[in-house]
């Protein structure tokens, strides 16, 4: 997707009226197109090249990518640095900020700074607990929790100051996220949940791997109910599993994640369990995309980020539309350029 | 005490209607507080406060006490101290992703809350996050003051 006034890669687009961001995801959503994000895992490296490697897999089919925060209470690249990198090419990442490693001094640094280095898109989240990560040994920071993320970080955008009410001289322009989890109890309280999060300032949402269409429509409707679908744009957790094995692991071990047994047993009966997964995944996404409601899917395909490719094009949810990428920037320009 | 504060929430309509008539109690005698003077209560207040929201509730003396909007449980027993509502990590049953053994704090705050009457819908309201310069100082008499109104 090229939009018409396209900038120089890395450079901000103009902020249209009635967004808040000069960046690309946010114009994709509001001109109604299916989204798709993907997440990349930062690499324990110090090297540039380890994160260009990882964003270049997604080209051509994702419009935004997530940088995690220390995922699952994990050490790597933090959030913030791949973002910036990833912003020097011109993609469009979405930057993760975790209550668990930061207090609000911190934070508000960190969101002044992104901004500063072109990041257009927040994502706040709470953080898994350091028991679960290979820091168990850690002070779990916890000063804010991601509402108050959230209604901090609208704050420094749409009033222009700090928590402490201290005046900046620049607004951060930044798209605001939060996530949510309608797959973990207290089930009727998710929806409600939400309504709290669109309220502190949230615009998109990205969901926890979705695995029980059902629960999920289930909770969907309940949104309708409530009036909230036209406030928020709705991103679906969604990614491949390798194994049944993988899926038992996932299960027990990581905090939040539901499966339901016929997704296990289908896996444990399949003779090629990764192309079941693969097509079990783009099952997925295609009964969600036909949810009132959904404004996209977010791809966690957490080491086996190339399955990423596969599945988006299988499911045909981009419907013929190319999200940007460098090459295809360029690609574009030389066409423009030549007679 | 764990099972105390089960039972807590469990009685959270019976304890919502007790905690109003003595914060009313409360603000009521602010003259007299004033007259003592609120410094000079500070400590002994704090320590009894303490004492009972210690005994019904694990009370962490934040000092800014959200239990009425909380199903009257409190939050700051949740391992992420979160004020807004539980994580994603709860665990099938309602039980906490850091302690597994222990009950989400917040799906706990779902259910008082749904027995009480104003704390029904104090729930869904996005509460800033914590000041932690009140930590440890007595919450009853913040409210006793501000709800009084008058210099403070």
């Amino acid at each position: 997707m090229i939009f018409t006034d396209e900038p120089a890669p890395g450079d901000p687009l103009p902020i249209l009226p009635g967004h808040s961001s000069p960046g690309r995801f946010e114009r994709v959503l509001r001109a109604g197109a299916f989204a798709v994000t993907a997440e990349l895992s930062p690499p324990d490296s110090a090297d540039p090249e380890d994160v260009y490697t990882r964003a270049r897999v997604f080209d051509g089919r994702v419009d935004a990518i997530n940088a995690t925060d220390g995922s699952g209470a994990n050490c790597h690249m933090s959030s913030v640095a791949v973002c910036a990198l990833l912003t020097r090419i011109g993609y469009s990442p979405i930057l993760q900020i975790s209550c668990r490693d930061r207090n609000r001094i911190a934070i508000q640094g960190e969101i002044l700074g992104a901004a500063a280095m072109g990041v257009c898109n927040l994502l706040s989240l709470t953080g898994d607990g350091v028991q679960a990560g290979d820091h168990p040994q850690a002070k779990p920071v916890f000063d804010l929790d991601s509402l108050s993320l959230t209604v901090i970080a609208r704050r420094l955008r749409d009033e222009g100051k700090f928590e402490s009410g201290r005046a900046l001289t620049t607004r951060p322009k930044m798209f605001l996220g939060a996530a949510e989890n309608p797959f973990a109890p207290p089930y009727d309280w998710r929806p409600l949940r939400l309504a709290k999060k669109i309220a502190a300032g949230a615009q998109f949402i990205q969901t926890q791997y979705c695995f029980d269409v059902p629960l999920l429509r289930q909770f969907m409707t309940r949104l309708d109910d409530l009036g909230l679908l036209d406030r928020i744009f709705i991103l679906v957790g969604v990614g491949p599993l390798p194994s049944a094995r993988t899926a038992q692991w996932l299960r027990h071990h990581v905090a939040g994640v539901h499966i339901p047994d016929a997704v296990v047993e289908r896996l444990a009966g399949a003779e090629k369990a990764k192309a079941e997964g693969r097509q079990l995944c783009v099952e997925i996404i295609q009964e969600i995309r036909e949810i009132k409601g959904v404004a996209g899917v977010h791809m966690m395909a957490y080491r086996q980020e190339e399955a990423v490719a596969e599945v988006i094009d299988a499911s045909g949810v981009l419907n013929g539309r190319v999200p940007w990428y460098p090459e295809r920037h360029k690609m574009l320009l030389q066409e423009k350029v030549a007679p | 005490m764990y099972q105390v504060r089960l039972w807590s929430t469990r009685h959270a309509r019976g304890l919502e209607t007790l905690y109003q008539a003595f914060e009313q109690a409360l603000v009521a005698l602010d003259p007299l507080w004033r007259r003592i003077g609120y410094q000079r209560l500070e400590r002994p207040v704090a320590a009894v406060e303490h004492a009972v929201k210690g005994f019904l509730f694990d009370c962490q003396m934040c000092g800014q006490c959200a239990l009425s909007d909380a199903g009257m449980t409190c939050p700051m027993n949740c391992p992420k101290t979160l004020r807004n509502g539980p994580c994603g990590g709860v665990r099938p049953g309602g039980f906490c992703e850091v302690k597994p053994t222990m009950r989400c704090v917040w799906v706990e705050a779902w259910d008082g809350s749904q027995r009480m009457q104003r704390g029904r819908d104090a729930i869904r309201v996005v509460r800033p996050a914590v000041d932690r310069r009140f930590s440890g100082t007595s919450s009853w008499l913040r409210v006793a003051r501000e709800k009084a109104g008058g210099p403070s």
